[in-house]
């Protein structure tokens, strides 16, 4: 899958999960700040995202993790 | 729509009751059982998935979980009743059966709500009743093992309560006083007894009694009820 095509996917997720409309998904986008996502929205896309890209992320990789950036390199870095 | 309504330890004492409430209720109920044969109305009842399970076994309640939804849907309701106890005094009391009873009472209540609320969550609905005891308040002399398992499913019910309260999801404790289940009806007459008589209603409850309040939690009308603790003991437990 390359890199476009997997955003997309991570978008979709994203949108589906945290209630937000697609072009809300950018890359810069800051879960808590710019998509009002709490810390169970956090949650709750990780799982979807594990069971999406078929990966598995532990708990403590999240630290850290702000923006939509951030988590997207942290899944997609898991798939090859 | 029916809801799936997912119970342990439903073939008998409080559980069966609680599987009778909810069918009254329209309900379809998942009833879990392990050693105690359900009664054959249950088992051939169209609205009632019997499934054997060991709620110590996360693998078993993740299987079950699995065979349920596939029944009746996503679970809506989840009943944590299944518990045991192996009494006796602390100084004489083997690592096994406190190991036996934290395992079956707590981390048990850990493995079930975790494997519900993860459907829960997407659900945004979702109802969580964990049966404790009024001894997680009073005490019991010889049941260390057992009163700490039931402060501890307090804890866990709270704690939830407040991470799943914005998704609708209510998370509440009964506390039962003692209920004419085999648990108490098979101890000595005298303590029988002696226990109708520290309780004001004098007397020791009907498993419905604790049923109905489990249901009541477990219904819409319950609805701005979460982290609460009910304690349905004809007054045993009041002022604690």
């Amino acid at each position: 899958m390359d890199q476009q095509a997997a955003f997309e996917k991570f978008k979709e997720c994203a949108v589906k999960v945290l209630g937000v409309t697609p072009d809300q998904v950018v890359p810069t986008a800051r879960f808590a700040e710019d998509l009002d996502a709490d810390s169970l929205d956090l949650v709750e896309l990780v799982m979807a995202l594990e069971d999406e890209f078929g990966v598995s992320v532990d708990e403590s990789e999240l630290e850290g993790v702000e923006t939509v950036q951030q988590s997207f390199e942290l899944i997609t870095g898991k798939m090859e | 729509m029916p809801r799936n309504v997912f119970v342990t330890g439903g073939a008998t004492g409080i559980g069966q009751a609680v599987v009778r409430a909810f069918l009254d209720s329209g309900d379809r109920v998942t009833l879990c059982y392990r050693s105690s044969q359900p009664p054959e109305d249950l088992l051939q009842h169209e609205r009632v998935a019997a499934i054997k399970l060991d709620v110590t076994s996360s693998a078993e309640i993740d299987a079950a979980f699995a065979e349920s939804e596939e029944r009746f849907g996503p679970v809506a309701v989840l009943v944590v009743n299944a518990g045991a106890t192996a009494d006796g005094l602390m100084l004489r009391m083997s690592d096994n059966a406190w190991n036996t009873t934290i395992e079956t009472n707590l981390t048990a209540s850990f493995h079930l709500t975790k494997r519900a609320t993860a459907t829960m969550v997407r659900q945004r609905y979702g109802r969580i009743i964990l049966v404790s005891s009024v001894v997680a308040f009073t005490g019991s002399a010889g049941q260390v093992n057992y009163a700490a398992s039931k402060a501890g499913m307090v804890g866990l019910a709270r704690s939830l309560a407040r991470e799943l309260a914005t998704r609708s999801i209510t998370v509440n404790v009964v506390a039962p006083g003692a209920v004419a289940t085999e648990m108490v009806l098979s101890l000595p007459d005298a303590r029988q007894a002696a226990i109708a008589k520290e309780t004001p209603m004098g007397r020791i409850a009907e498993a419905k009694e604790i049923a109905s309040a489990i249901a009541f939690l477990g219904s819409d009308s319950a609805s701005f009820i979460t982290g609460a603790v009910l304690a349905v003991d004809g007054g045993l437990s009041m002022g604690l």
